[in-house]
């Protein structure tokens, strides 16, 4: 089993490939073709704003190595937090850019309808579908690490998983296929980080 | 009544609120290398190495690291990438980097060293608009603005400067909103007078400052032990506190206060393998010797290693 992170030049890569490491699967953070066709598991980190990112995407062709291996080749990706994001058509962060446009939604700003801060930081609990293999592993260990001002508003569908802030709800993870991405930063959530991480990747070997 | 209390609390433990958790954070504070523990922003008492005191922060089960090298900025020396590598090895939740960050390279080159945030304090004095390039790139999500408050000769409490050793004119309430413009995702507010004293949070001025931005606010400076969070957290709606030195003189202390807290407030994160919900403290917030029937049926109960 061999999980390339993607290195575009953003995102925490190393703490992404860190926690990881420490369940002792075999990781590399690249950006090199070679690679990226070679591993059964890709990982698009997050960290950064939107633009930025799908600019730093195409900048490094990533963006038509990725739609080959995820769209045609069919490999598994998770995509954390911005990774995730760049999976929608579009996102309202600092204007109005596309994204990879792999599932039908857009990223819009959260708009708290009462006092409650942006950008949404902290652990919140996620309600999750119990089937999906994101989850098989965490049990009740629902706690996870949010960091960010705009959220992925798609359709129901697509959603695996959900947190409430005041009284929103937000998107915490979508699932397509073999199309992957969390909210929220697993390699930053602790012991139900891990096991995410640690379900997620026994679940596909 | 003890033993209601008692069942208030154990009945939180098992019904975990679903809403966004109260963070309580520990700030390190770096020199030279080495952990210290900091008195007034002038004296300084080693602790030990940063590693160390990172991962039993992490098994304690913090919500949150913050490491300051509080030697860089004043020596005019780039961030320590290759500490901050040996840290981040055994950090499993977030950790935010300050100190000597001048550049958007900076950042980037602490995010693939294992920071997944940064702290900017004295560079935005200097140039504000470094934030607003930061984020272009990185997000407002991935920047904390770190103020240094102070009270000055007429009692007026007033951002310090830490590098010529001034309070500025701007007052705190129009600084924090520079910040907020130029696209700071949080604010960590540092009163300075408290720093070392275990006097306890400033509620006052804290209450005065919290409502002026619309993004997250973390207060440090004061705390003593966990009374000293349930008094912020009963009077203010303040969502994230610090503390650095109070940490690193007890056994288990992030534990006991979240122990502590979670008996008052459904918003805290009790994840830790053992909670001391049930645990008695001493005067000084320590753990207290169990009685001896206690500990005798503690013989006859397995405790399950958790595995990940």
């Amino acid at each position: 089993m061999k999980i390339a992170i993607i290195d575009y030049n953003l995102g925490n890569t190393y703490s992404v490939a860190n926690a990881i490491k420490y369940l002792g699967y075999d990781v590399e953070i690249s950006s090199d073709e070679k690679k990226i066709k070679n591993a059964d598991l890709l990982i698009l980190p997050g960290v950064g704003a939107f633009e930025e990112a799908i600019k730093n995407l195409q900048l490094l062709n990533l963006n038509n190595i990725l739609d080959e291996e995820v769209i045609v080749n069919k490999k598994k990706i998770l995509g954390i937090c911005v990774g995730m994001q760049l999976f929608a058509k579009t996102s309202d962060e600092k204007g109005n850019h596309k994204g990879l446009g792999w599932i039908d939604g857009n990223v819009k700003k959260i708009i708290p309808n009462n006092l409650d801060k942006v950008p949404h930081v902290g652990w919140n609990n996620i309600n999750y579908e119990k089937t999906s293999i994101l989850f098989s592993r965490i049990g009740d260990m629902n706690n996870f690490y949010f960091d960010h001002g705009f959220h992925f508003d798609c359709e129901d569908k697509y959603k695996s998983s959900f947190c409430k802030y005041g009284d929103i709800k937000i998107t915490s993870s979508v699932e397509k296929e073999n199309i992957f991405g969390v909210q929220f930063h697993p390699e930053k959530s602790q012991n139900a980080g891990l096991k995410l991480f640690k379900g997620f990747i026994e679940a596909i070997k | 009544m003890l033993v209601l209390s008692f069942l208030k609390g154990l009945l939180r433990l098992l019904n975990d609120a679903i809403m966004l958790k109260k963070r309580i954070i520990a700030t390190l504070i770096i020199r030279e290398g080495v952990v210290v523990q900091s008195i007034g922003f002038n004296k300084y008492l080693p602790v030990g190495k940063p590693q160390i005191a990172v991962e039993f922060l992490n098994n304690w089960g913090i919500d949150e690291i913050v490491l300051l090298d509080i030697s860089a900025t004043k020596s005019n020396l780039r961030p320590d990438f290759d500490l901050v590598k040996k840290i981040a090895k055994k950090c499993f939740v977030p950790l935010a980097v300050g100190g000597g960050i001048k550049t958007v390279n900076d950042v980037r080159l602490l995010t693939q060293s294992g920071a997944d945030k940064v702290v900017l304090n004295s560079v935005c004095i200097q140039n504000v608009s470094i934030i607003n390039e930061i984020a272009a790139s990185f997000g407002n999500q991935c920047i904390i603005a770190s103020v240094d408050l102070k009270m000055d000769s007429n009692n007026i409490i007033g951002v310090y400067d830490y590098i010529s050793k001034s309070i500025m004119e701007l007052p705190p309430i129009e600084y924090m909103k520079l910040l907020e413009k130029n696209g700071v995702g949080e604010i960590l507010l540092n009163f300075v007078d408290r720093d070392g004293q275990y006097n306890g949070f400033d509620i006052e001025a804290i209450n005065s400052l919290k409502d002026c931005v619309s993004i997250p606010i973390i207060v440090q400076g004061g705390a003593k032990d966990y009374c000293s969070f349930v008094d912020l957290f009963k009077n203010t709606n303040i969502d994230a506190a610090a503390a650095s030195n109070f940490y690193h003189f007890s056994e288990h202390s992030v534990i006991i206060t979240k122990a502590q807290l979670k008996q008052l407030f459904d918003s805290i994160r009790v994840e830790t393998f053992s909670t001391y919900i049930q645990n008695k403290l001493d005067t000084r917030s320590r753990l207290s010797k169990k009685m001896d029937f206690e500990l005798e049926n503690l013989l006859y109960i397995k405790v399950e290693k958790e595995i990940i």
